[in-house]
C-alpha cells in the first residue's frame, strides 16, 4: 500500500512563502498557496475566513484547537480524558519514537480531542480527529478516547458532534488498532438505543478504518465540502482495476450523490448548521 | 498452474519424492529396499515435525493463503448436516464471495455464513477471489438478523484477504455497510462463534468477525493491514512482507496473546489442506462445546458481555498529570486560527 501522503499528491500539499519584498512591508506577513487553485493569500485573511480559500473555497485541514475554536461557544470547553496515552502494545518498529516526535511536533497528546461544550447554548459532548497527529490514525487510545465519550452522552442524554478525519486504523498497534473499530462501533450502538442524537462531520480526509465504524454511523451525517471520504485508497483501486479513477472520485460530493451522506456544509455555516439540529433534537418535556 | 508447493516445505517434498522413486524401484526389480525405505520415513517424518514445528509468521500466512486450502462451502460441508444455502441481500444482488444459509450442527439448527473463495481460478472469478462488495457483507447481517429472529446461533467463517477495493464497491458505501455490520452484529441477540479459518484481513474481515466466542485455525492470521501494505507503508518496499508478518504480531498464537481469540485450533501435521476431515472434525467439536456454553446465556446478558467483551481491547497508558495548556488554548476563540495559521498536512496511516 502506498504511503499516505501519496495519495494526494499535488492535492494537498500547502506551501508557506515569504517574499522578502512583502516581507519587509509585513513582519509578520506569512503567505499561504492554495493548495488547489494556486492563490496566494494573507495567512490572516486566509484564517479570518476559517481556511477556506477566498478564490476557490477549498478547505483547508484545521488542527483540532482550531475545530473547537470555531465551533463551540467561547469559554465552553472542557477536555476529558486528556491523560490517555499510546502505549506500544506490539513494539512495532520506530512507534515509540514516533510518537514522542509527534508529539512534540503537534503539541497533542493524541490524534483524537474529546470533551463537551456548547454549541449555540446547546451542550453537546465533542470529538475532534487531527490529521497532523500520524494521519488522525485510529489506535487503542482514540478508540478509548472516543468509546468513552460515546459513554457519557449515552449516560448523561447529551448529543455528540464528531468530527472524523482519518487516515484509518494505526498500523502500528497491529490488530488492536483494528479492533477499536468494533469497540467505537459498539458504543455507537448504544448510544443509539438510548435515543441520543449523534451527528457525524466528515473533514477532509475521512477513510478506512474510521470511515467503517463510528463516522459512518452518526444519526445526521454531514461532509465538508470537498473532504476525501472513501474506505479503499485511490492508488490501491487504481492497482486493483488498472484505470485511472474519475476527477471527483470519493469526494464528498460523490458520497453526497451516492446516498451515504446527509448533506454537504460550508465552514462558515457548520456551526449555524449544528445549532439548529441540536435545537430540533432538544428533549421536550411535555406535560402528561 | 498453481504452485501447490511452498518454498519451505520443498526440502520435504524432495523427500517424499525419493522415498517413492526408492518404493517403485523395489517394486519394479523385487528388490526388499523395506529398511532404507522405514529409515527415510523416519527422516520425512522428522524433517515435517521440525519445519511446521517452526513455523515463522510469513510461512503461516502463505500457509493461509494456499491454494488448496479448505473454503468456508468445504468446512460447510464436512462440519453440518442438512445445509440449505440462502442467496441474496433483497437490495441489489447476490454476492459470490458471501455465502450462508441454514443447517443443522449436531442436531441443532444454526445460521451458518462465511467469506468464500474459489477452488479454481473459474469459481475465483465467479467469487471475485472471495472478495465482497456491499451486497455481500448486507446479505451476511440479513441471515444473521433472521437468525435472531428465530432464536439460532450463528456460526461465521472468516477466510477473506480483505474487502473488495472497487470503484462500484466505493459507490455503494463499503465503509458505510462494513460499519454497520459491525455496529448490527455487536448487539444481535442470539449467539455467534466465529472461526477465523485463513485470512483475517483488516475491516473486510471483522464486518462479519465480532461474536462472543472467537476460534481461530493454528495456521491462520488476522491483521489490521496485509503484510505487503505494511511494508509498502514502512519500507516502501512492499516485497519485504516477510519482515512486516514478523512485526504486525499477526498469527494465531499472538491473537491470543492479545487476547483476541478464546482458542487456537490445532491444525493437522502439515496443515489444514492435508487433512481436511481432520481439520473439519477438530472444528466441529469446538463448535459444539462453544454453542453448548453459549446457548445458556440469556440474550440480553450475551449482549452485554459481548460489549465488554470488545471494550476492554485496547492497551494505553494513562499519565499522571494531565497537560495544561490545550483546553486554553482551545477556548481562546478565533483568535488561535490566526495564531497557528492553516494545519499541515503530515503523518501517514495505513489505509
Amino acid at each position: 500500500m502506498p504511503p499516505f501522503k501519496d495519495l494526494f499528491k499535488g492535492k494537498q500539499k500547502y506551501v508557506t512563502v515569504k517574499p522578502t519584498s512583502i516581507q519587509t512591508e509585513q513582519p509578520d506577513g506569512l503567505w499561504t498557496k492554495c493548495t488547489q487553485c494556486g492563490q496566494l493569500t494573507y495567512t490572516r485573511e486566509l484564517a479570518h475566513n476559517l481556511l477556506v480559500c477566498h478564490k476557490c473555497g477549498f478547505h483547508f485541514k484545521l488542527s483540532a484547537a482550531q475545530r473547537l475554536a470555531i465551533t463551540l461557544d467561547e469559554g465552553s470547553f472542557v477536555e476529558f480524558d486528556s491523560n490517555l496515552v499510546s502505549a506500544d502494545p506490539i513494539e512495532f518498529p520506530g512507534y515509540a519514537a514516533k510518537l514522542e516526535k509527534t508529539r512534540q511536533a503537534t503539541g497533542l497528546e493524541e490524534a483524537v480531542v474529546t470533551g463537551q461544550g456548547t454549541i449555540g447554548g446547546y451542550p453537546v459532548m465533542i470529538g475532534v480527529m487531527d490529521f497532523s497527529f500520524i494521519g488522525a490514525s485510529m489506535g487503542s487510545v482514540v478508540g478509548e478516547k472516543v468509546a468513552r465519550l460515546f459513554e457519557r452522552a449515552t449516560r448523561q442524554h447529551v448529543p455528540v458532534v464528531m468530527f472524523c478525519a482519518s487516515g484509518g486504523a494505526r498500523m502500528q498497534e497491529g490488530v488492536l488498532s483494528l479492533m477499536q473499530m468494533a469497540k467505537t462501533s459498539a458504543a455507537c450502538a448504544r448510544l443509539s438505543e438510548a435515543g441520543v442524537l449523534y451527528v457525524s462531520v466528515l473533514t477532509n480526509p475521512t477513510t478506512a478504518g474510521v470511515l467503517a465504524s463510528f463516522a459512518s454511523l452518526g444519526d445526521i451525517i454531514i461532509a465538508e465540502p470537498g473532504a476525501l471520504v472513501g474506505f479503499t485508497g485511490q492508488r490501491v483501486i487504481e492497482e486493483t482495476i488498472r484505470q485511472k479513477l474519475p476527477p471527483g472520485f470519493q469526494s464528498a460530493e460523490f458520497v453526497l450523490e451516492h446516498g451515504m451522506i446527509d448533506m454537504i456544509v460550508e465552514r462558515r455555516d457548520m456551526k449555524k448548521t449544528l445549532a439548529s439540529l441540536l435545537a430540533l433534537h432538544e428533549r421536550r418535556h411535555e406535560a402528561g | 498452474m498453481i504452485n501447490l508447493t511452498l518454498d519451505f516445505e520443498k526440502p520435504l517434498v524432495e523427500l517424499e519424492k525419493r522415498i517413492e522413486e526408492l518404493r517403485n524401484f523395489s517394486r519394479e526389480k523385487e528388490i526388499d529396499l523395506s529398511e532404507e525405505i522405514a529409515t527415510l520415513e523416519k527422516k520425512a517424518e522428522m524433517l515435517r515435525r521440525e519445519i511446521f514445528d517452526n513455523l515463522t509468521p510469513w510461512q503461516r500466512v502463505q500457509i493461509a493463503r494456499h491454494p488448496r486450502r479448505p473454503t468456508t462451502l468445504d468446512y460447510i460441508g464436512l462440519i453440518f448436516d442438512d445445509f440449505i444455502e440462502l442467496h441474496g441481500d433483497r437490495v441489489f444482488r447476490d454476492d459470490g464471495a458471501i455465502v450462508g444459509g441454514i443447517a443443522s450442527l449436531g442436531g441443532r439448527p444454526v445460521t451458518v455464513v462465511g467469506t468464500q473463495k474459489g477452488r479454481d481460478t473459474k469459481e475465483n472469478l465467479a467469487r471475485n477471489f472471495g472478495m465482497p462488495h456491499p451486497e455481500g457483507y448486507r446479505k451476511a447481517l440479513r441471515l444473521m438478523k433472521q437468525a435472531e429472529k428465530f432464536h439460532r446461533p450463528v456460526v461465521s467463517f472468516v477466510d477473506v484477504v480483505g474487502a473488495y477495493p472497487g470503484v462500484e464497491a466505493e459507490e455503494r458505501g463499503q465503509g458505510q455497510i462494513i460499519a454497520r455490520n459491525i455496529e448490527q452484529i455487536s448487539r444481535l441477540a442470539t449467539c455467534i462463534v466465529v472461526v477465523i479459518t485463513g485470512e483475517g484481513g483488516s475491516g473486510g474481515a471483522l464486518a462479519i468477525g465480532v461474536g462472543d466466542r472467537l476460534l481461530m485455525l493454528e495456521n491462520a492470521y488476522f491483521s489490521v493491514i496485509s503484510p505487503e501494505g505494511c511494508a509498502a507503508i514502512l519500507w516502501k518496499d512492499g516485497s519485504r512482507a516477510q519482515e512486516a508478518a514478523d512485526v504486525l504480531k499477526l498469527t494465531a498464537p499472538d491473537m491470543k496473546r492479545l487476547g483476541i481469540v478464546d482458542e487456537v485450533l490445532p491444525e493437522p501435521l502439515g496443515a489444514a489442506h492435508k487433512d481436511r476431515e481432520g481439520m473439519a472434525r477438530i472444528i466441529k467439536d469446538a463448535l459444539i462445546r462453544s454453542i453448548d456454553e453459549l446457548s445458556g446465556i440469556p440474550p440480553r446478558r450475551l449482549v452485554e458481555r459481548r460489549y465488554v467483551r470488545l471494550r476492554r481491547i485496547g492497551e494505553f497508558m494513562i499519565r499522571e498529570a494531565a497537560q495544561e495548556g490545550f483546553a486554553e488554548a482551545a477556548s481562546a476563540g478565533g483568535d488561535v486560527l490566526r495564531a497557528t495559521g492553516p494545519a499541515g498536512p503530515k503523518g501517514e496511516a495505513k489505509r
